[in-house]
């Protein structure tokens, strides 16, 4: 009867432990601190080294591409980061002028951000902010315009 | 006509609220009327929001760009299906569908049981209501579809509307939100006949049998939603890749999570009276992840690739979710004496322990996703810094779970009730292993190494041949019985018992869709740079960049790469990748080309054209992406397998229960 339990007991724990130590090993490897671009000016220069995500504005008219590299620039607030991406995803439809995107990399020492991966979102992609401006859509109607109940 | 629409969805509130107090007064007063004003009540509220959700749909049809909602999912030039699917693209929309899709289960719930569980349908009925009302709710206040534009206090219109995101319309986007939605809504109904059964203290298990159809349908719903989605990645999003552990794939992922968790420990009910609390748990958890998926997704807290707007309802979600825990946690701990087990498990290697076990791990991967989901919020909570993790913390955590999970598929269905000889498992389980192992030596030889890989070959063709031999098994004894072929047979065998075989097809198809996604350990892809004319490889691929068109017409400018593929000197076809930008809002589209096959696919992507001189350039990311259709076919394979489950048995199952019902004295005279 002890035994029995004893067993279920055991092939929990193994399971369990298993599972969570895959876990540990996971969150460890793969974790990144999330940064704004205005955030990043403020990091200890032992955070600059750790992998991190950036995020912010893509600046109109930054995005250049060269080959295999794409750059632009990121914009939040008045401060700017330039990034290179060179990762091997295609990029998503989402990055473009004035997307909210997000690069995933390292900072190196001349300031330059090496993104292996990009994820963007466009302001007013699915949803149109009320107002209804916002978004690189050039939304047909303007500001003047006000929702109301 | 926006005020009807508004009218409509505040006369739904006001009526959702009357529902909850007169079921609840008319159940406990006893008064038979007003609790019969609650039914009615229900069907009034289907009408009324059936009706502000035709009067939207009308305002699409129409381009009434007065309303806010049409201004901005919807122009003129839009295709009438897309017109009609901008209903759901945005939130308030989307909210008006949520709540419609609810008023239309419940007036259902209440039709089919208008005669049936009189004690508890009050409650039933108003478990749904204070969600309908919650929802309901935010459609008539912060999140309002029919909010018109106003310039002070005249109402006024834009010549046209922005449209909706290019990316969007495409036609797997106009089926997936409802699939999804009438997946997460469908599970309050099991949700509300738990709960009511709880407070009621049912006899029996009444509620998982009258519940058992909706979860099955729910949950085949839910899958639909998520796999049409992962196709629309695959095909349109353009990043290759049809899964990316996003937080809004994982809010749909998770209840559906502790939904297949649920229908399997329910089982455990019906047959032995077991983990009563554990599925009051599960449905519990499912309900409120459906809710927390909403929120997710709705609120902005995570940020995600999807974009959804930040919106001021999260609060409302947290207080619905904290006071619905709260009380559901209440009445399980104040009705444990109700929930006692009947039965008590008695050996590891058992159908019971199967089910346990399969619960256990389905519950841990629902946590890992649900933990991975929302660790930016808590680290930034807990340290400060917004912490996240990756797609390879999930992948790693997940992958073994598949595999056991894989493991559990072939041998649970098989395993005897209580404990199982050595010999009985020798029988089962003796071809299964042998060829599975097989297999698994077999592909080591040809070259592969990749040990995830291996064994998930190696279990599916386990789990296939168990399934096989349970088909094979049963059709024999019904062929040699009355002499008809195998094969009708097999579709006899089937109907007699359409839960047991229907859910040895969904099972085939999972192990179809981990066969395909196995695959993904073999992915090869290369970003070249290509003259016109110039020739590169990939995989056993070679591809020739033949010529870089460019034009434009109406709607949009576009350049696209003509590239043949040829394998060892043969031509294969000719791909056309192509990138495309809209004229009226400058957004461009990637629309890859994807060459399917069965054994892999060929996937190609335009990142960009260059001009070099007078030649043109072109950088192409190419893709290779074996056994990635088999997640598409076992797709098919499990709505067909889920409809088969909901065909009714040609045979009527009952699983045979022992229940004391009472007893007599030993002298007794037994009256006549």
């Amino acid at each position: 009867m002890n035994s029995k339990y004893f067993k279920f007991a055991g092939l929990i724990t193994v399971i369990i432990g298993t599972l969570a130590w895959l876990a540990v090993g996971g969150i460890q490897d793969t974790q990144t601190y999330y940064k704004t671009v205005s955030e990043l000016q403020t990091l200890s220069p032992e955070a600059r080294t750790k992998r991190l995500k950036v995020a912010g504005d893509v600046a109109p008219g930054s995005i250049v591409r060269r080959g295999k590299e794409v750059e632009f620039v990121l914009t939040q607030e008045n401060r700017t980061l330039r990034v290179v991406y060179n990762g091997s995803d295609p990029l998503p439809d989402t990055f473009r002028d004035r997307a909210q995107a997000v690069a995933d990399g390292k900072l190196a020492h001349d300031g330059v951000f090496h993104a292996s991966r990009i994820q963007a979102k466009c302001a007013s992609k699915y949803e149109a902010k009320p107002g209804g401006k916002g978004g690189d859509g050039a939304p047909v109607y303007d500001g003047a315009a006000k929702k109301v109940s | 006509m926006e005020n009807i629409g508004a009218l409509a969805i505040l006369l739904a509130l006001c009526f959702s609220v009357y529902a909850v107090l007169a079921a609840l007064l008319g159940k406990w007063k006893s008064k038979p009327l007003l609790a019969l004003s609650a039914e009615r009540a229900v069907y009034a509220i289907w009408l009324l929001l059936t009706c502000s959700a035709g009067l939207l749909i009308y305002a699409f049809m129409t381009d009434d760009f007065r309303i806010a909602y049409v201004a901005s999912h919807s122009n003129r030039a839009m295709p009438t299906l897309y017109k009609f699917s901008a209903w759901w693209s945005g939130m308030e929309g989307s909210l008006l569908l949520w709540a419609w899709i609810l008023s239309t289960y419940s007036a259902i719930v209440v039709y089919t049981n208008r005669r049936k569980f009189r004690d508890m349908m009050g409650y039933v009925i108003a478990i749904l209501m204070v969600t309908q009302a919650f929802f309901t709710f935010l459609i008539a206040f912060p999140e309002n579809p029919f909010q018109v534009l106003a310039v002070g206090k005249g109402v006024t219109d834009v010549p046209d509307g922005s449209g909706m995101e290019p990316l969007l319309q495409y036609w797997s986007m106009v089926i997936h939100p409802p699939m999804l939605y009438l997946g997460y809504v469908g599970f309050v109904v099991p949700f509300a006949f738990a709960i009511s059964s709880l407070i009621t203290r049912q006899p029996g298990e009444a509620w998982i049998h009258t519940t058992r159809k909706w979860t099955i349908l729910t949950w085949g719903f839910q899958g639909c939603g998520i796999l049409l989605g992962a196709g629309w990645a695959y095909a349109v999003l353009g990043w290759g890749g049809y899964w990316g552990w996003d937080p809004v794939e994982n809010a749909s992922l998770l209840p559906w999570i502790t939904a297949t968790a649920f229908l399997h420990s329910v089982m455990m009910q019906e047959k032995k009276g077991m983990m009563k609390v554990w599925n009051m748990v599960l449905i519990s958890a499912t309900f409120f992840l459906c809710i927390f998926g909403t929120f997710l997704t709705r609120s902005g807290i995570v940020g995600s690739v999807h974009a959804f707007a930040q919106s001021p309802i999260g609060k409302y979600f947290v207080g619905f979710l904290a006071v619905g825990i709260a009380g559901v946690v209440y009445l399980i701990l104040d009705r444990l004496d109700y929930l006692k087990s009947e039965a008590q498990l008695e050996s590891v290697v058992s159908r019971e322990s199967s089910f346990l076990f399969n619960n256990l791990i389905l519950l841990a991967s629902c946590f890992a996703v649900l933990w991975g989901t929302i660790f930016p919020v808590i680290s930034e909570a807990v340290t400060g810094e917004k912490i996240s993790v990756d797609a390879p913390f999930y992948n790693r955590v997940n992958v073994p779970i598949g595999l056991f999970l894989l493991f559990l598929t072939g041998v649970g269905p098989l395993i005897a009730w209580r404990r199982s000889s050595f010999e009985s498992l020798k029988r089962a389980f003796k071809w299964p292993t042998i060829l599975g192992v097989a297999l698994m030596i077999a592909l080591f030889v040809t070259g592969i190494r990749h040990l995830y890989a291996l064994m998930s070959f190696g279990l599916s063709l386990f789990v296939v041949t168990t399934i096989v031999m349970e088909f094979y098994k049963g059709a024999s004894a019904i062929s040699s019985k009355s002499g008809s072929n195998l094969l009708f047979s097999m579709v006899e065998l089937t109907h007699r018992n359409t839960r047991r075989y229907g859910g040895y097809i969904v099972h085939l198809a999972i192990v179809i869709m981990f066969i395909g996604f196995t695959g993904a350990a073999f992915n090869q892809d290369a970003t070249t740079d290509v003259k016109v004319g110039g020739t590169y490889h990939l995989g056993r691929y070679d591809l020739t960049l033949r010529d870089v068109l460019v034009g434009d017409n109406d709607n949009y400018i576009w350049q696209k790469a003509v590239i043949d593929i040829s394998v060892g000197g043969s031509k294969l076809g000719t791909l056309e990748p192509e990138q495309r930008k809209y004229k009226v809002n400058s957004r461009p589209t990637s629309e890859v080309a994807i060459r399917r096959r069965l054994n892999e696919d060929l996937y190609l992507n335009l990142a960009a054209v260059n001009e070099e001189g007078s030649q043109r350039m072109a950088t192409i990311q190419s893709y290779v992406f074996p056994l990635v259709s088999w997640i598409w076919i076992g797709f098919a394979a499990l709505l067909f397998g889920t409809i088969v489950c909901l065909i009714p048995s040609k045979v009527k199952m009952q699983y045979a229960r022992t229940e004391v019902v009472g007893y007599v004295r030993k002298d007794a005279t037994v009256p006549k």
